[in-house]
């Protein structure tokens, strides 16, 4: 028996892996080429209608008219998810600067301070923002009690709150990579370099953000794609004005009963993800720093 | 090649590649040696010479890609290394962390399927023998470098090895406390009777410590023999070069006629520094210039600069009135002179 | 000490605000918890009542005992999977390819967006008919808890030293006792530390949970997420509380576990 070599050890996860995921996938693009069944599932038969729903809609006579409420959906959920990775960087990369310059013993602190979010419930710490949010909650009612207001403002479901959801959900997800990064650079180089007369703008710019370059190209692969392909937040905070792609494939896979769209977004969001493979593999620093 | 009653064991043509098939490398390369009962054998060379590869073909950490090992008469290369009567101390130690040094030093009898109480009295005896008394319930991590070096050596002694394979096994430990573990090797062996083969690429190691040494270079060995031998006839220049310094002139420059490199050991010259100073020997003289001299406390060391454009190095146990570039001359006593194949 | 470089004027301050954003809402769910009042957000004084009766909630408790069956069962078998995985990729046996495709898989089912797997998952079910109730929840949950409980045994398998089973070797353990006896304790950290992270894993997931289980198989957070979608009662903030304060405690063991080095 050859316990630490040899390909048998691999074979449950190839077995687990291959019927469980990898089948699944081809299943679900093999369903966007097929006819929907108006009571859920496919018909199998070969259609493009999957992919042609995101431009046009059929009326009661079966004619295609063209129609843009999609393209428009995905547009404005992909504008969000760039808006929220973009935040996530504004914040994330000063946080991870922050920790990567503590003493060791302190970095481990901080480094289970940011991870704790990341291990607890995603549904609970999303539904909390509704008690935060809503025209009772923590926001209205501090804001009130300091005269600041005279009436609520209106905070839960709209964008912004479905903005302030993604941006708190996939927070973590930015910060790791690129502490992960910004940890193993010399920062003897910043003392090199603002001895030679670097301002600190120069420093940032020439000596820190190359060393964090992989962390955060790993970071925004990991915050975009789970956040145009979120469901949670437009769920809960969003109130329907607001939807990413996640939250339309689980309508067209639930009540919108059309599997081959459903399924023909999945793909587009895959093909985001081996996209963001590539480029992790290429350059970046990917999930180590997260889970490892 | 025959094996005697006293070899313990004879390595024959063994051959082991590295690298890729494209490429292939000779880590060990056709190689033939034989190590007797009870010696202390060294394996000396500089890294990448392949000594520790052959001592881990010896060990079967490593499989031979041809060629026989010879364990008291029985072929052991198709042997896995659980399966060897012989013990490895390695460089690292490899202590287990997780076991206390009792623990470690019982792994090997426990494997076997030994009794416990046999195993136990027998970690005893070899604390005892290593001079850990009462350390027993202690983790590795709780040792200091000298210590788990200890704990090493016991762990393969108590399994009474046919060999002792010790893998630079002081090169961890600071210069004092080498000192102190080469004589305590050299106790240990001749308390145990086991044959040690020791690899190492310290010089000076070798020289107080082996019965014999092998000197390798690129896979093959270079000179087999007593350290006596290695020092004194090294039969090649990478031989003299590797043991000690080694003052190569050409054969011309002693005004010989033969073809070979001509050496002498720093210690086999004498320095004349005085105008029409005689040699004690009637050996050849060669006329310089003092380059450069360092003090060594025992010793100082003297570079010349001939006058054929060579550097030879003197030493000499007393500071000689001289400063740098002063003339001076170098006598070679006759009889100390290494020659060795071009 | 500000007039180095490396310590970016206001960068402090965005840390220490990043930080109570994450933790924010945590403490908000916590504190309207111990409300005595029915009103979510209006605090009306101390209470533990909440916790007795979101633990005697049967819906809950059904949900929990699910939670529980799945989460058990998933991490068991994702983490024995997950530590062959390791420790085939570790050695030199698997072939180059075979071993970045594995690489490959192992980081999927972390960067493909959970809803994709969720309908490709219900999809997949729905296709061979696959009708085992729970089973099929456990099934989903196992695919993605063999990456999270790969990650620390992956780390840990690097830090034991080739020498040490070189060792083990060289004094007469085989394969199997060389990996019983040495490999498989120096391990134990990375292995449990795996498998509690695969549990919480599988224990808070909620998306792919609400696709996949059938009718009678829910979890507890799809039950939350139900209760949550008919209106926020203290009592949820309770069980909600109760499941954030497990998923603390078990990260922070797994922390402290897998903290020891090898040597």
């Amino acid at each position: 028996m050859r316990l630490s070599s040899g390909t048998k050890l691999l074979l449950p996860f190839l077995a687990v892996m291959t019927v469980f995921f990898m089948a699944p996938m081809c299943i679900a693009l093999a369903y966007s080429f097929m006819q929907a069944n108006p009571l859920g599932g496919v018909k199998p038969a070969f259609s493009l209608a999957g992919y042609l729903r995101f431009f046009y809609s059929p009326d009661l006579d079966g004619n295609m008219h063209w129609d843009m409420r999609y393209l428009q959906i995905i547009y404005s959920s992909t504008k969000m998810a760039v808006l929220a990775t973009f935040i996530c960087v504004l914040i994330g990369f000063p946080m991870a600067w922050f920790m990567a310059t503590r003493p060791a013993q302190q970095r481990d602190f901080w480094m289970i301070l940011v991870t704790i979010p990341f291990w607890t419930n995603l549904l609970i710490r999303t539904y909390a923002w509704i008690l935060i949010l809503r025209g009772n909650g923590i926001v209205n009612t501090g804001l009130e009690k300091a005269g600041l207001i005279d009436a609520p403002l209106d905070l839960l479901y709209t964008p912004f709150a479905v903005g302030l959801g993604l941006v708190y959900s996939y927070l973590p997800f930015m910060i790791l990579p690129i502490y992960s990064s910004l940890e193993r650079m010399d920062w003897r180089l910043v003392e090199a370099a603002q001895d030679l007369y670097a301002t600190r703008l120069r420093i940032l710019w020439h000596v820190v953000l190359p060393a964090a370059m992989p962390g955060l190209i790993g970071g925004v692969i990991l915050v975009f794609i789970p956040t145009v392909g979120s469901f949670l937040a437009a769920d809960l905070l969003g109130g329907g004005k607001q939807m990413m792609l996640g939250n339309l494939i689980e309508n067209q896979f639930g009540m919108g009963r059309n599997w081959p769209f459903g399924a023909a977004i999945s793909a587009i969001l895959i093909t985001f993800v081996m996209i963001g493979l590539i480029l992790i593999a290429r350059r970046g620093q990917g999930l180590k720093g997260v889970v490892g | 090649m025959i094996a005697l009653m006293s070899d313990r064991l004879v390595i024959q043509s063994v051959t082991k590649f590295f690298g890729s098939a494209q490429n292939p490398v000779r880590a060990v390369d056709d190689l033939s040696l034989t190590v007797k009962e009870n010696e202390f054998f060294t394996l000396l060379g500089p890294s990448g010479c392949g000594k520790t590869t052959l001592l881990r073909l010896v060990a079967g950490l490593e499989s031979c890609d041809s060629g026989c090992i010879l364990l008291d008469g029985a072929d052991i290369a198709p042997l896995p290394a659980n399966k060897r009567p012989v013990n490895t101390v390695f460089q690292s130690y490899a202590l287990f962390p997780h076991m206390t040094v009792a623990e470690n030093i019982g792994f090997g009898m426990r494997m076997q399927g030994k009794d416990p109480a046999d195993i136990e009295k027998a970690a005893n005896e070899v604390l005892d023998l290593m001079r850990m008394q009462g350390f027993g319930a202690r983790y590795p991590s709780e040792l200091s470098g000298g210590q788990q070096q200890r704990v090493a050596l016991a762990r393969a002694l108590v399994n009474r090895p046919k060999i002792l394979l010790l893998d630079e096994s002081l090169s961890a430990l600071d210069y004092k406390l080498r000192k102190e573990m080469q004589i305590e090797l050299k106790r240990l062996q001749r308390e145990t009777e086991i044959t040690f083969i020791f690899v190492t690429h310290d010089q000076e190691e070798a020289l107080s410590m082996s019965d014999r040494i092998a000197v390798m270079e690129r896979g093959r060995i270079g000179q087999l023999g007593t350290p006596q031998e290695i020092y004194h006839r090294p039969v090649s220049r990478y031989v003299a070069d590797f043991i000690g310094i080694c003052n190569f002139v050409s054969a011309g420059s002693l005004g010989l006629a033969e073809d070979v490199h001509i050496g002498f050991r720093p210690e086999d010259a004498t320095l004349l520094v005085r105008d029409g100073q005689k040699p004690e020997t009637d050996g050849p003289v060669l006329g310089g210039r003092l380059h450069a001299l360092s003090y060594h406390g025992a010793v100082t060391y003297y570079q010349v600069t001939l006058d054929s454009g060579e550097t030879v190095t003197v030493a000499d146990h007393e500071k000689l009135p001289v400063n740098v570039d002063d003339r001076v001359r170098v006598a070679v006593l006759p009889d100390m002179l290494i020659r060795c194949a071009p | 000490m500000s007039t180095q470089a490396k310590n970016m004027p206001g960068f402090g301050a965005i840390t220490f605000l990043g930080i109570a954003f994450l933790y924010l809402p945590i403490l908000a769910v916590i504190i309207f918890s111990f409300n005595s009042g029915r009103m979510i957000t209006v605090w009306e004084g101390f209470s533990f009542d909440w916790y007795p009766r979101a633990l005697g909630n049967s819906d809950l408790q059904r949900a929990a005992i699910n939670s529980m069956i799945v989460a058990v069962g998933a991490t068991t078998i994702g983490t024995v999977i997950a530590l062959c995985a390791a420790l085939a990729l570790h050695g030199d046996g698997v072939p180059r390819p075979l071993k970045n495709a594995s690489y490959t898989m192992m980081a999927l089912p972390l960067l493909v967006p959970e809803i994709v797997i969720a309908v490709t998952t219900m999809a997949f079910f729905g296709a061979l008919n696959l009708r085992l109730g729970l089973g099929n929840v456990l099934i989903a949950h196992v695919v993605f808890c063999i990456p999270f409980a790969y990650a620390p045994i992956r780390a840990r398998i690097t830090t034991i030293p080739k020498s040490m089973l070189e060792a083990a070797k060289d004094l007469y353990a085989d394969e199997w006792q060389a990996f019983r006896h040495v490999t498989l304790p120096l391990l134990a950290p990375g292995i449990f530390s795996g498998a509690l992270l695969a549990f919480i894993t599988s224990l808070d997931d909620f998306i792919i949970t609400l696709m996949v289980a059938p009718p009678g198989a829910t979890t507890l957070p799809v039950e939350i997420y139900s209760k949550v979608k008919r209106g926020i009662t203290p009592e949820i903030n309770a069980a909600a509380s109760m499941l954030l304060a497990v998923s603390i405690f078990i990260v922070l063991l797994s922390y402290v576990i897998n903290r020891k080095k090898v040597i």
